[in-house]
């Protein structure tokens, strides 16, 4: 057997494009995860499917505690506040009834998740009843408005860092469609407006209000009956809008755990598609490896962080020499020079983000073409109006005709042919499966390809 | 010839009919020898590559030159160009101009055979290949004895004795279909006769793109990632072997040039150690030797310092195995789901019964459209396991048997659940029309890279890596004048990124329909995205901003930039400032080039300020003043600009640069209020009223 040295010593895992295997639009995050405390929350429900029983409190925390977990190693500089409302207890800055704000030691109220955090909320359960307490906030004959309170005090804690480089999110769990039905009167439309009111300039913020409802078998969360307004839910968008299907309780928690995480795009891109059309994508990595995250080196008798100094040095002379401008390549005897210019330059063979050069059929796209993890295209009208339609058309055409697109991504860093693949929709009872939308998959070229079959034909 | 080492030998028809085509031959086969050449670029090489020899035959010539001619008579019109040696600078440029003329294929294989034998001789075990490059339209004339196919019988039981391989790539145009067509026909059959009987392989290519691609200049010589068994249950086992299918060819990793030897050294490496040091943060003189120092592993503000011996404790230590979880139906694997590049499953070699497994196998999957997931450990110690998908490759070709393909699977940490919107539930206006979507289906139909009967279009197999191409010629150039420029792309490589004029203008009816459909506008609501559009649209609206520089000032104004020098520049100089200082600002990895963009600009302003001759710099700064309180703002850094510009003044106003203020003062300069950036700490009244207080001087 001939060795290829190449390949001997190759680890599977090393080597990759770190551009393409981050996040390149990485913003920061600030959630306030809001909870419903109210009695109701803790109705058992009981699922036919499974005979379990479980309270809607329980579905709650048990989906930010797990969060929690992911977040503290994927996105640890995002900051995260826990609230409850409908408490018994209060405590929060503006001193208001019925909204609880949790926290454990060495940490502000809204911050980054600490190893302690994860670790006390998980047992939140065991010591809510004693310590916080459940009790409906809105009743009549009583003034107090914990939704309003909660979402004031929420709005509170997001103060601080500016909207625009921020992402700042309030996710309000709760199984009550109707929160005012307690009340009547002039009492009850005065609440709601009020309650409207504070949600909206919370929005005028730019900070957005999220809801996570969590319904029964028996009745279903009507999002029309007060959420819809709250949340600037209107017309299609009402429509767009799917209830957590109450059938299995995994099902639920499957939505909720999916609604949680905010979709972050890597990039915004053109598609040029013919003569002059051009649309505006944006790309998703919903695959990518898993791996350990970065390492900072420490004094091993201290655990004190050490600081990397590179040096350079001139290996004809021994001097220490700043990093040069210049690279070399012996070619013919010679060395070749290159300034980090030209090669930019030469790597450099396309203007265009992603330029469409025709269609082919699906049959064309090999088992074996494929190099690295795949990125999803969704369209964009933000910018330019029109390109929604114009890639739902293409997509449908592709669909229907069976043929996938080869294109060219001008990435500076890693241009590669690429074949476009439309994706349907795909839908379970636990809500999306596959989003509907592109595909991108990296091609190989000639020189990647090998024949190994050939080389051992008998 | 040692193991590794090649020998190739080129056969180059020269004859009329490819007259047209070779100029490209030439550009083409002095690039394949040239890439030989590089191959010692890739440091693995270093010890192989360099070594590999070339040949080149032409023929269907005017003259003949060859050995066997002059010592048994016959083969005219063949002319070795060069003789099989190690590949040097002479042969690039020989291939340069090759003569024109008008010959027998066979004769031209006897002759580079005869010329790898004399070479080689019987015993030697390095690989011999022979590149035949013709359009295959020429004649071949009648033997002296038996009939052509004894005499392809003959040359193949040759080729064989001497582990010599064919590779045989045939330019036919577009538009093919004159008198020769006989001849083609001849020619084609007697050239799967080959393949049949020697190690040898015909390819088709009709564009000079995928003719670059089709040459393979480097053979390698596979190395299996796994030989063992395939376990589909614990009692039955197939042997096979795993190769690599597809693996990414890497630009290389140039070396970094140090100009400090002395001229005269004849033996300078010219080269760059990089050293890497580890010290404290409290006391930055003290470095910490390797053994001192532990990985920490970051969970929120805490690092978790775990040693190389617990992680050795706790490490996964999986036994090398490949093992069938079980079947599945082909559509319930999602071509997406494909991690990496693609591995190659194949019975043990010469192991009858594992090939008739394996086949068995493959047949079955195929007919039944089912893929196999495999959990696979390849090496003893190897820390991870895969899971993928084995999916059947059925041969369709006789001596070529029957093999799986490998892809990698995601685990569940690996997939990332958005949730999109459903196309069918966004608004009406986001939906394409009837028209439209007529449009859309003829375009996806028309502007086809595959038509039938003809070459698929960028095809992999045989498109050349476009980035890779230009390097190589970069270099050649290089070598010959090494002050030369990058020449812009060339046109055989822009086939590969930009879409074909001629497919463009043979639909061009269809494309006018389908852009006349979809009409796009820009949105007039992008505030939003001022941030954005300074990273990525480039406009050349750049020189008229600067103009109405006094216009500018107070306005959120989009900055323009040459997205071009963005990513290169990585200080702000004083030619130009402006531009240098945009670049930074939008260059990739930004946080860091944000900061040194702004110290950079504030350095060069106070420079200008103070080094002023009568007032002569004083446009120029206040130009950069106004490039850099737009980067603040964008950058949401309002204090970063407004604490310089408070400097600036108190301290020109105390070196009598009072001149200075009062110039800015009539530019309309503010600090920036809070109402252009939330962050900043001063009223839209102070900002316009600083400057008017710091004048008392006048």
């Amino acid at each position: 057997m001939d060795i290829d040295p190449d390949d001997l010593f190759r680890d599977d895992d090393e080597d990759q494009d770190n551009e393409y295997y981050q996040d390149s639009n990485y913003g920061r995050e600030m959630v306030v995860y809001l909870v419903d405390a109210s009695p109701k929350m803790f109705n058992s429900v009981t699922v036919s499917a499974d005979q379990k029983e479980e309270t809607h409190f329980h579905t709650a925390v048990s989906c930010i505690s797990q969060s929690l977990r992911t977040q503290i190693i994927n996105r640890a500089n995002d900051e995260v506040a826990i609230c409850f409302y409908n408490t018994k207890e209060k405590k929060n800055l503006q001193d208001l009834s019925g909204v609880y704000v949790y926290n454990v030691a060495e940490r502000e109220d809204l911050d980054r998740p600490t190893a302690r955090l994860v670790k006390e909320f998980a047992c939140i359960e065991d010591t809510f009843m004693k310590e916080i307490g459940s009790q409906y906030g809105i009743i009549s004959g009583s003034r107090e408005n914990s939704l309003y309170n909660a979402i004031w005090v929420a709005q509170g804690l997001l103060r601080k860092g500016s909207a625009k480089t921020i992402d700042k999110r309030m996710l309000l769990f709760t199984d009550e469609d109707d929160p005012f039905g307690r009340i009547t009167g002039a009492t009850q439309k005065d609440m709601i407006r009020t309650t409207l009111q504070r949600a909206k300039d919370t929005q005028d913020l730019g900070i957005s209000i999220e809801l996570l409802p969590l319904s029964r078998q028996d009745e279903e969360f009507n999002i029309s009956l007060f959420y819809a307004e709250l949340i600037g839910l209107e017309g299609d968008a009402l429509a767009q809008f799917i209830p957590s299907a109450g059938e299995k309780l995994e099902d639920m928690k499957d939505q909720l755990r999916k609604r949680m995480f905010k979709k972050r795009r890597i990039k915004r891109i053109t598609l040029s598609i013919a003569g002059g059309i051009s649309i505006e994508v944006n790309t998703y990595a919903l695959i990518r490896p898993t791996v350990p995250g970065a390492i900072t080196w420490l004094n091993s008798v201290t655990n004190e962080p050490l600081k990397t100094e590179r040096s350079f040095i001139c290996a004809d002379t021994g001097a220490l020499v700043e990093e040069p401008a210049k690279r070399f390549q012996p070619y013919k005897s010679e060395n070749i020079k290159f300034s980090t210019d030209e090669l930019a330059e030469i790597k450099r063979v396309s203007t265009g983000h992603l330029r469409l050069l025709g269609f082919k059929p699906l049959s064309c796209l090999k088992d074996y073409h494929n190099l690295r993890p795949s990125t999803f295209l969704f369209p964009s009208d933000e910018e330019i109006i029109g390109s929604t339609s114009t890639f739902i058309a293409l997509h449908r055409s592709m669909l229907r005709l069976g043929r996938c697109a080869t294109a060219f991504h001008g990435s500076s860093s890693h241009p590669q042919l690429v074949a476009l693949v439309a994706q349907e929709e795909i839908t379970s009872p636990s809500g999306q499966v596959e989003p509907p939308g592109m595909h991108m998959i990296y091609l190989p070229y000639s020189d990647d390809i090998r024949n190994i079959e050939e080389a051992r034909r008998q | 010839m040692a193991r590794n080492k090649e020998a190739l030998i080129l056969l180059i028809d020269v004859g009329p009919s490819m007259h047209k085509l070779l100029p490209e031959v030439e550009k083409i086969c002095s690039m394949l020898v040239q890439k030989k050449a590089c191959l010692f670029i890739y440091p693995q090489f270093l010890i192989f590559g360099k070594y590999d020899e070339v040949g080149v035959v032409l023929f269907a010539t005017d003259d003949t030159d060859n050995e066997l001619t002059t010592e048994v008579g016959g083969y005219e019109h063949v002319v070795v160009l060069r003789n099989c040696k190690v590949v040097d600078g002479d042969i690039i440029e020989a291939l340069q101009s090759l003569p024109r003329g008008a010959a027998p294929v066979l004769d031209a294989i006897v002759v580079g055979m005869d010329m790898m034998i004399k070479k080689f001789g019987q015993t030697s075990k390095g690989k011999k290949r022979l590149c035949l490059i013709t359009d295959a339209k020429s004649p071949i004339k009648d033997p002296y004895e038996g009939t052509k196919e004894d005499q392809v019988d003959t040359i193949a039981a040759q080729m064989n004795a001497h582990g010599m391989k064919l590779e045989s790539i045939i330019v036919r145009g577009r538009s093919s279909g004159d008198a020769a067509k006989g001849f083609m026909e001849e020619n084609d059959s007697l050239l799967v006769h080959f393949s049949k009987k020697a190690s040898a392989k015909t390819v088709y290519v009709e564009s000079p793109t995928s003719l670059l691609g089709a040459i393979r200049t480097r053979n390698i010589s596979a190395v299996t990632t796994f030989r063992g068994d395939l376990e589909l249950s614990p009692k039955m086992k197939v042997k096979v072997w795993v190769y690599k299918k597809t693996a990414e060819e890497k630009f290389p990793t140039l070396k970094k040039y140090s100009d400090k030897a002395p001229p005269t050294d004849k033996f300078a490496t010219h080269e760059i150690k990089v050293d890497y040091e580890y010290k404290g943060v409290e006391d930055p003189t003290k470095v910490i030797p390797p053994e001192q120092r532990i990985k920490g592993y970051r969970y929120g503000p805490q690092v978790v310092p775990i040693s190389s011996d617990e992680w050795d404790a706790v490490k996964f230590k999986p036994e090398k195995s490949v093992k069938l979880l079980g079947f599945t139906d082909a559509s319930n694997i999602m071509r997406h789901y494909y991690m990496k590049d693609v591995s190659i499953f194949i019975a043990e070699p010469g192991n009858a019964k594992a090939t008739v497994a394996v086949s068995a196998l493959v047949r079955a999957m195929a007919e039944m459209n089912k893929v196999a997931i495999l959990r696979c450990v390849w090496r003893q110690g190897q820390a991870s396991v895969v899971v993928g998908a084995l999916t059947p490759n059925p041969s369709n070709v006789e001596n070529i048997p029957d093999s799986f393909y490998f892809n990698v699977l995601p685990f569940a940490e690996d997939v990332r659940e958005f949730q999109f919107p459903s196309f069918s539930n966004l608004p009406l206006s986001m939906q394409p029309n009837e028209k439209q979507q007529e449009a859309a289906d003829n375009l996806v139909m028309m502007l086809d890279l595959a038509p039938p009967g003809k070459e698929e279009i960028l095809r992999p197999e045989f498109t050349p890596n476009p980035v890779l191409e230009r390097f190589y010629r970069v270099l050649e150039i290089k070598s010959k004048k090494p002050d030369a420029e990058v020449p812009p792309l060339d046109t055989t490589l822009k086939r590969i990124t930009e879409p074909d004029p001629e497919l463009l203008s043979q639909n061009m009816q269809v494309i006018d329909v389908f852009s006349k459909q979809f009409e796009l506008k820009e949105n007039p609501k992008i505030k939003k995205s001022a941030r954005r559009l300074l990273n990525e649209k480039p406009s050349g609206s750049h020189k008229d901003e600067l103009d109405g520089v006094v216009d500018a000032v107070g306005h959120q104004a989009v900055l323009s930039l040459k997205n071009k020098s963005s990513q290169m520049v990585d200080k702000v100089g004083s030619e130009t400032p402006i531009e240098d200082f945009e670049a930074m600002m939008t260059r990739k990895g930004r946080a860091d080039w944000v900061d040194k963009a702004i110290k950079d600009m504030k350095n060069l302003i106070f420079d200008l300020v103070e080094n002023s001759y009568e007032g002569n710099t004083y446009q120029k700064a206040v130009d950069c003043l106004v490039a850099l309180r737009k980067g603040c703002i964008l950058e949401q850094e309002p204090k970063q600009f407004n604490d310089f510009l408070r400097h600036l003044c108190k301290f020109c106003s105390e070196k009598y640069l009072s001149s200075f203020c009062n110039f800015l003062a009539s530019k309309q300069m503010r600090l920036i209020s809070d109402t252009e950036s939330s962050d900043s700490d001063v009223t839209d009244e102070e900002a316009g009223s600083f400057l008017v207080k710091t004048e008392p001087g006048v």
